[in-house]
């Protein structure tokens, strides 16, 4: 039966081949297009999951919804941060570490080379809290947080575009109306959270909040000492600082899986909708099998009333067609599967940042979907073909 | 021992446009086992439709059809489909072989309906092919053969099961008269080891080679005649 079947596409190889191809493409769209959604969605949780683990955000402002809410966008404010905010919730058995943060940007100098760049304000435990590493030096000192020192961190392209080939540590830049030294340089690291890190200086919070004439902060990244930790902590979190805020629950915590999770969703719907889109062309494909296999069928009607002649039941007939259309079907998803495995593999070499990976239910999915459409558009031929009368099937040549 | 084929009232009508054709007009028929029966008659007197019938490819409107006893007129399309590939074998006016599988293969598709294991359908497919002088051409093309090699093919084809009854549709028209013969003698070897041969025709000297010969006109036989050389086939 098989190879009977397999013997009829070689009776018409370009139409076969054309078959194949479309049924091809379909597939291999499938399994492109869901792992770019894939790979999309795995870049976003990656970046996410470089903020630190365990990490709870403060923000300002109070926000109605959980995860990504406005208040992380564009946070008004009612009442600020405070750094005693901050030296407050460190007073907490579950809170392992705080990180104040004061954000803006200014004009970096050194010699004759300026720079604006984002000046980012914290302790030293943000080394910890952000999950960066350094190149060269230290980070900043763990001082009291009020004490503003002249000293800052540079990431490593800031370095490069100020200072080349010369070296950076000890150095005094010139940020806005002040003098930093530096004595630490960050390695690579690339960008989290919409920051690039390689590209920043980072400076004692004090030091921020004077550079940009403020008291408040940006937000409160508090890490909580387990994942199991974060709920009471972050009802420790709220229930201080209503106490600080005068009873008024003012502040929003973000958890990162809150944020995780609404980028999750977000992502799977696109990987969804993608997959919709390159279903259609498999559909397109199931068709174009139908119009084969109909084709087919007329001109080998002679062929169809031989077979009943010689005793080929109806089942059989169908049975006969069905499995031509499966093994086209199945052929094609073979090729589109290796199709789009190649394409995701010269994607991937082409942006290897980006983690492409077909996911796997996807790939199942697109060859049930393209067998089923094979053997579903290939039933209506196929009951044509068992139903010809033979004295008139053997009657056309 | 009941005849191998009763026919008993058979009609069969075609629509053709506004008229009605009486393709049959209420034949009634019996032939007995190992008969060698020709049918003739001009375009359209239903000689093509009996045969039809009788193969199992058509059915009557009314009346009774037996074959070797069993009442055939009512059975499923799948029954019936299974006597056909064990019991009936088919020889064609074009030969009705398919022009991408090879002559062995042709030879085995019958086989290969059955359900018989590959090893098998090649050595009895080998053999027929052999006993129809083809054991040299099995793995030629129907293109790569000439006509009467072709039909010879489609006798091994028709033959390969051992079916009691082998119907032919002008099985020489479209050869020419050499190789015609060789068909037709091919045809008679098996009618004598047992076959009953039924042939339709409009050639009156391959008519006249049958031991029975029936006329037909306008869906009714009109003569039934026999000039017989071998008396003990139809005793």
């Amino acid at each position: 039966m098989l190879a009977f079947a397999l013997g009829a596409f070689n009776g018409q190889r370009l139409r076969t081949v054309l078959v194949l191809l479309a049924m091809a493409i379909g597939v291999a769209a499938v399994v492109i297009l869901t792992s770019l959604g894939e790979g999309a969605r795995r870049y976003v949780m990656a970046e996410f999951s470089s903020l630190g683990t365990n990490l709870l955000i403060v923000l300002p402002g109070r926000s109605e919804t959980a995860g990504m809410g406005v208040a992380l966008m564009v946070s008004e404010t009612p009442r600020d941060l405070t750094l005693g905010d901050a030296e407050a919730l460190k007073r907490h058995p579950l809170v392992s570490r705080v990180a104040p943060v004061s954000l803006g940007t200014a004009a970096v100098s050194w010699q004759q080379r300026e720079r604006e760049v984002q000046i980012f304000g914290s302790s030293a435990e943000a080394l910890q809290v952000r999950h960066m590493t350094m190149a060269q030096g230290r980070f900043l000192p763990d001082t009291d947080l009020d004490r503003g020192q002249p000293v800052c961190v540079i990431g490593t392209t800031t370095r490069k575009e100020l200072f080349g080939a010369e070296p950076a540590l000890g150095q005094w830049l010139r940020i806005g109306d002040r003098r930093f030294r530096v004595i630490g340089v960050l390695a690579p690291s690339g960008s989290s959270m919409g920051m690039d890190l390689d590209d920043i200086v980072l400076v004692p919070v004090a030091s921020a909040q004077a550079l940009f004439n403020t008291s408040s902060l940006f937000r409160i990244l508090v890490e909580g000492k387990s994942r199991e930790a974060l709920p009471q902590v972050k009802a420790h979190i709220l229930r201080t600082l209503r106490d600080r805020h005068q009873g008024e629950e003012d502040v929003t915590v973000v958890s990162q899986d809150a944020v995780l999770q609404t980028f999750d969703r977000i992502l799977q719907a696109l990987t969804l909708t993608l997959a919709g889109i390159a279903a259609i062309s498999l559909a397109v494909a199931g068709i174009l099998i139908m119009n084969v296999m109909l084709i087919s069928i007329t001109q080998r009607t002679a062929e169809v009333g031989l077979l009943k002649a010689l005793g080929a039941a109806p089942v059989q007939i169908l049975r006969l067609f069905l499995t031509e259309a499966a093994l086209l079907s199945l052929l094609g998803a073979v090729f589109g599967l290796l199709l789009g495995m190649l394409g995701t593999f010269l994607i991937g070499r082409a942006y290897p940042d980006f983690p492409l990976a077909a996911p796997l239910w996807a790939v199942i999915a697109a060859v049930l979907v393209a067998l089923m459409t094979g053997l579903l558009f290939g039933v209506m031929p196929a009951r044509r073909a068992a139903r010809l009368d033979p004295v008139q099937a053997l009657m056309r040549r | 021992m009941a005849d191998l084929l009763e026919l008993d009232n058979l009609k069969r009508e075609f629509q053709v446009g506004e008229q009605r054709v009486h393709a049959l007009n209420d034949v009634s028929l019996r032939i007995k086992r190992g008969e060698y029966l020709s049918i003739m008659g001009p375009s359209g007197s239903g000689k093509s439709t009996l045969l039809h019938i009788l193969g199992l490819l058509d059915q009557a409107d009314s009346g009774h059809y037996r074959l070797e006893g069993q009442d055939v007129t009512d059975l499923s399309d799948k029954q019936q489909a299974g006597i056909r590939r064990d019991r009936i074998g088919f020889v064609f006016q074009f030969f009705q072989l398919v022009p991408r599988l090879t002559a062995i293969e042709n030879v085995e598709l019958p086989l290969l309906l059955a359900g018989v294991a590959a090893e098998e359908r090649r050595q009895r497919a080998e053999a027929v092919m052999a006993s129809v002088g083809l054991a040299d051409r099995i793995r030629h093309r129907p293109d790569q053969l000439s006509g009467g090699q072709r039909q010879r093919v489609a006798i091994a084809r028709a033959t390969i099961m051992q079916p009691t009854l082998l119907l032919a549709d002008e099985p020489t028209g479209n050869l020419d008269s050499q190789s015609g013969a060789e068909v037709v003698e091919i045809m008679e070897q098996l009618q004598q080891q047992g076959l009953t041969l039924i042939v339709v025709t409009h050639d009156r000297e391959l008519g006249r080679r049958a031991h029975r010969q029936l006329q037909m006109m306008d869906g009714r036989v009109v003569s039934d005649q026999r000039n017989n050389p071998h008396p003990e086939v139809s005793a």
